[in-house]
Order: structure tokens, then C-alpha cells, then sequence
């Protein structure tokens, strides 16, 4: 390709005068170009395949083998001439049939879409009322609301069980109100799980939403404007449509890790609010037992292949595979 | 033009945010074992961190995996993102691709679980020799990183104008000296943003360390996580305190550093433009 083009045609000409010692230079470039190209496509391929997509493939053959005592049984037998295959799906059925799976399961995806809309609800007009400050003053908007992301994320998090507690910021400062007499219970519920999950994930939802919207051209607003349509209308008719990767893209980047989100739940969640990484952890952990954490892992996979699926399908004519993370 | 709704959005957005970090820090210098109850000033809990073995040896631990996953995955990164970005037909160019950005999605308990016991099977066939310690958890945070290394330096990578490249072929640099010469100065400030970035997902990492690390190998936000799951504890505000400051002051310093770098080498090259072709600039 391009390798091949930029050595100038001009060098045929001069060879006569270098000999012998440019074409060894060239068979030399030659050599290092082709060596180089396959080491730079090797070695990250190399290590991501052998530290994320076997270890992934050793999780899958655990999830159907079968065990003695603390070994796995290996996949295939060969014995007498015959090469047999054992598979144990008893795993599967479990988790198909135990409806405290599919609860939490349900539960999951529940608590992720709940979050997603309510990120939305709340980065839209953040981002929309960013870029509707003054230019000077953006940048500084936007660092502001990524900032966070550079401290630690667990500490974050723990900062709400502080806030939430029975005998947290919060509910002191009602009863210092008089607003409430006894403390409301707040912390190990649904809400303060939510709460955390918007919090840590809301910046996601902001910053694709402002590019896009910051993007989007004000004259065609004062055009709708100029043909008689309210400033509500034209916002639903033009600047929603116009955001709409904006609103894929972070909805996509909130919905992907809440749906598997462990330590949120873990910290600030309680007995009512399932999350399936959490029953992966448990488990693994507690329980032991790795078949059946293998199998929750490989199902979890689904969960987060339907979305990038349809991610990938709205994205069409972008950069199809890279946009799962290019987004990011 | 923004309104009285939308100041107050923002206000209360920015509040919601910040909110948080503010009462993380200001009860860090609470004088009660309670953690949200104000009874006075007190510097008790930052000494109490540097009395702690524990957190002390952690803090260190840390640094260690965070300096050698950022440093790998940006080596590693800066290859995918070439690979990626300057070889645009190869075979397995779309799973490799997919191979990039996947550990960006699949949840961090899929990651962990899945290296552990991948590393568990390799210690079966290494006769029983363990492997887990630092350097499965270097392992673990480093395909993490790579990730987000190459989604970064990619970006940039895409912007590098070429011409500038073949310009520096055709006056003769062999390809290692045009990527120290002239790209690698081009990408330098996605480097740097690249290892800074991985440097504190490795250093905020939970979950993939928990499956990955021994005893021996205890990261503080591991440490931090079992203290915090107990309950409140003022020492990790402490902590919070101290790791929000040197943010902050990392943070401040990186990007006026860059500012800088990146203003002087614009300058530079408007200059060299300037002498190279008078007329064009005009």
C-alpha cells in the first residue's frame, strides 16, 4: 500500500550511482517494515488473546464441565478407539429453573434501564444548558463535569454511605430542619442504590450528549423560530432529533456497566435490591462454587451482547465494531 | 441566553456531583469515631493513617501495579491504536477490533473471574507453583488498560497528518527514526493522558483485583473496599482527602504542563511554516 508508494520512483534512477549498497538498504527497510507491521498487530493481539479471550474460554469449559471432588474432568475422553464429548448443562438448567436467577436477572436489567432513563432525564438539560453558556465558559463546564472521573470512583461511592446513613449528612440535616422526627431509612434500599449508580455514571451520560448538542447549528432553531414554531416545539422537532447519537451513545455507555455493576450494589445496596454480579460474587466467594459462577458468567455475557447489538445496528455507517468503544 | 432553569440545573447538577467529595473531605477532619456527626477539628485520622502498616504497605502496593500497568498498557495501546488506525486491511482486522475494546464492556466480575481461573488452570499445569500475587494482578489491571490506552491514543493517532510522515521517508528517516522523529512527538500528549488515565483505573480498581491478588499483594482500594463494607470508617476519609488532593494537584500541574507543551509546538511549527514557505503563509 502507502509502504510501497513513498519510496520515490526517483531512487530507480539513482541506483546506478548508489549500487549495490541502496538496494541492500531497501531489501533492509523491506524486511523491518514487514517485521515491524506484524509485531505491532502481534504482540497487543497476543496478549489480549491469551489474557482475555482464553481465560473467558476456560470459564465457558468450566461452566460445562464436570467435577470430581475439587478437578474438572476434562471436555473430551478418548478411550477405546472412541472420542467422547462430556458436557454438563445441568448448570444452565439450574439457572433457568431457579427463579431466584431469573428474578435478579430481571432485576438487573430493571435497575439499569431505571438508571439509564433517569441519567437521561437529568443530562439532558445539563448538557443542553452547557452548551447554551457562554463559549468561554464551556471548557471549563466540561472539565468541571469530568473532573470526577479522576478520583477514585470507591471512595465516591462510599462518600453516599456517609450521606444516606440513618445517621448520615442528610437525615441530620432534616431533623436540624424539623422536617422529619425519626430518620428516614435510606441507606441498603433501591433508592441509595440508584442514587450511586446516577451519580458515579451521570458524567457518561453528559459529555456524548453535550458533543453532540454543541454541535448542533443555531440557525436552523432561529429558522423554526422564524416559521412560527414555539421554542418547545422546535427544541422536540430539531434538537432532539439532531442529539439522537448523543442520546444512543450515553444511554449505551450508562445502561453497559450498570447492568453488571458490583460494587455500587455491594456498597450501597441491600437485601431487596438483586444485581447479578452480585450473585456471581456470592457464588464464587462465599458459595465456592465455580461451575455454577462460570455459568452465571457466561449468561451475563448475554445481557450485555443484546445492547451492543443494537448499539452497533443504530450505528450503522460508523465505524461499526470500534464504535462499542470508540464512544467511550 | 442560558436562563434562570438552566443556571440553576447546572447548579444543582454540578451540586449533585460535587456534593459527595466535599462532606468526604470535610468529615475527614471530624474529631468523632461518628462519622457524620460534626463535634470538632481534628488532624486524629490523618495520623492514625500514618500509624497503619496496613494502609501504608497497601499505598505502596498500589503504586507499584498502577506505574507497571499504566506503563505496559500504554506500550501496548500505542501498538493497537497503529494497528488499528494505519493498517486498515489485515486479516482478523475486525476481531482484533473487537479483542481492543471488549474488556471496555464485559463487567469487571467476568474479567476478574475469568483470569482467575485461567491463571488457576495454568498453575495446575505449572505442578502446583502459584502464580497469583503482584503480577497476576499487573496481568489483570494491564488488559483492562491497554483498552482505554488505545481508545485514546487511537483518537489521536487518527488526526496525525501523514503528509508530514512521508515527507520525513521521502528525506530519508527509516520507519523507527520517522516514528521517534515525527510521530511519537505528535502523539506524546495522548500518551501522557493515556498513562495518567490508566495509572488512576488501575490505582481505583476493585473487583479484577479482588479475584487476581494474594495476601501479599492487598491494593488500598482493596483495603479501602473490606473497610468500607464493614461500614464508616474515618481513616477512609482520611485517605479520600489525601488521594482528592493529589489529584487535584496532579490533575492542575499535567494539564498546564500540556497546555504548554502543545501551544510551544504549535508555534514551532507555525514558525518553521513561516521560514519554510513565506509566501504561502501570507
Amino acid at each position: 500500500m502507502t509502504d510501497h508508494l513513498s519510496i520515490p520512483p526517483a531512487s530507480h534512477a539513482a541506483t546506478v550511482q548508489f549500487g549495490a549498497r541502496s538496494w541492500l538498504a531497501l531489501a533492509g527497510r523491506w524486511l523491518v517494515r514487514g517485521w515491524g507491521r506484524k509485531s505491532v498487530i502481534g504482540i497487543p493481539y497476543l496478549f489480549l488473546l491469551l489474557f482475555f479471550s482464553l481465560p473467558f474460554l476456560v470459564v465457558l469449559k468450566i461452566s460445562v464441565s464436570e467435577t470430581e471432588g475439587v478437578q474438572f474432568k476434562d471436555l473430551f475422553e478418548f478411550a477405546d478407539g472412541t472420542l467422547t464429548l462430556r458436557i454438563k448443562l445441568a448448570n444452565y438448567q439450574f439457572l433457568a429453573s431457579d427463579p431466584l436467577y431469573l428474578k435478579t436477572y430481571i432485576s438487573s436489567i430493571r435497575f439499569a434501564a431505571i438508571c439509564t432513563v433517569l441519567c437521561l432525564f437529568i443530562g439532558y438539560p445539563f448538557a443542553y444548558f452547557m452548551t447554551r453558556a457562554r463559549p468561554t465558559l464551556r471548557p471549563i463546564l466540561v472539565m468541571l463535569v469530568s473532573l470526577p472521573f479522576w478520583t477514585s470512583y470507591l471512595l465516591r461511592i462510599y462518600a453516599w454511605k456517609g450521606l444516606l446513613d440513618d445517621q448520615g449528612v442528610v437525615n441530620n440535616f432534616l431533623q436540624w430542619l424539623h422536617l422529619i422526627d425519626e430518620p428516614l431509612k435510606m441507606m441498603y434500599t433501591p433508592f441509595s442504590m440508584t442514587i450511586g449508580m446516577v451519580y458515579t455514571y451521570l458524567p457518561f451520560m453528559i459529555l456524548p450528549l453535550y458533543g453532540t448538542l454543541v454541535k448542533a447549528d443555531p440557525s436552523l432553531l432561529e429558522a423554526a423560530g422564524n416559521l412560527g414554531a414555539t421554542p418547545w416545539k422546535a427544541f422536540w422537532l430539531i434538537t432532539v432529533p439532531l442529539s439522537k447519537a448523543g442520546i444512543i451513545a450515553g444511554s449505551m455507555l450508562v445502561f453497559i456497566p450498570t447492568v453488571g455493576e458490583y460494587v455500587i450494589p455491594e456498597l450501597l445496596g441491600g437485601p431487596q435490591t438483586l444485581m447479578i454480579a452480585r450473585v456471581l460474587w456470592e457464588e464464587f466467594f462465599s458459595n465456592v462454587d465455580w461451575p455454577m459462577a462460570s455459568a452465571v458468567a457466561v449468561s451475563m455475557v448475554g445481557l450485555i451482547l443484546v445492547p451492543l447489538v443494537l448499539f452497533n445496528h443504530y450505528q450503522s455507517g460508523g465505524g461499526t465494531a470500534a464504535g462499542g468503544g470508540g464512544a467511550r | 441566553m442560558i436562563g434562570r432553569l438552566g443556571r440553576s440545573w447546572l447548579l444543582a447538577g454540578y451540586a449533585f456531583l460535587y456534593l459527595p467529595i466535599v462532606a468526604l473531605i470535610v468529615f475527614s477532619f471530624n474529631e468523632s469515631k461518628m462519622v457524620s456527626l460534626w463535634s470538632g477539628f481534628s488532624l486524629r485520622w490523618y495520623y492514625a493513617i500514618f500509624t497503619d502498616d496496613e494502609i501504608l504497605s497497601a499505598v505502596g502496593i498500589s503504586l507499584k501495579i498502577a506505574f507497571a500497568a499504566a506503563s505496559t498498557a500504554v506500550v501496548l495501546g500505542t501498538l493497537a491504536a497503529f494497528a488499528m488506525v494505519r493498517y486498515r486491511r489485515f486479516a482478523g482486522r475486525t476481531a482484533f477490533i473487537a479483542h481492543i475494546n471488549a474488556p471496555l464492556v464485559v463487567p469487571e466480575v467476568i474479567t476478574g473471574l475469568s483470569l482467575l481461573l485461567f491463571f488457576v488452570a495454568c498453575e495446575g499445569l505449572l505442578g502446583g507453583y502459584s502464580l497469583r500475587g503482584l503480577l497476576t494482578v499487573w496481568i489483570g489491571h494491564t488488559s483492562i488498560c491497554t483498552a482505554y490506552a488505545a481508545v485514546v491514543i487511537q483518537a489521536r493517532l487518527s488526526e496525525v497528518d501523514r503528509s508530514i510522515e512521508e515527507a520525513a521517508m521521502d528525506l530519508g528517516c527509516r520507519p523507527f527514526q520517522v516514528f521517534y522523529l515525527v510521530t511519537l512527538p505528535a502523539i506524546s500528549q495522548s500518551l501522557a493522558s493515556a498513562w495518567l488515565l490508566t495509572f488512576t483505573i488501575s490505582l481505583d480498581d476493585v473487583v479484577t483485583t479482588q479475584f487476581l491478588n494474594a495476601p501479599g499483594s492487598t491494593t488500598l482500594p482493596v483495603l479501602i473496599f473490606s473497610r468500607a463494607r464493614l461500614g464508616l470508617d474515618p481513616t477512609v476519609n482520611a485517605v479520600a482527602t489525601i488521594t482528592v488532593a493529589l489529584v487535584g494537584i496532579g490533575v492542575t500541574i499535567a494539564s498546564f504542563v500540556l497546555v504548554r507543551r502543545e501551544r510551544r509546538r504549535e508555534q514551532a511549527q507555525a514558525a518553521a511554516y513561516r521560514e519554510a514557505m513565506p509566501v504561502a503563509a501570507q
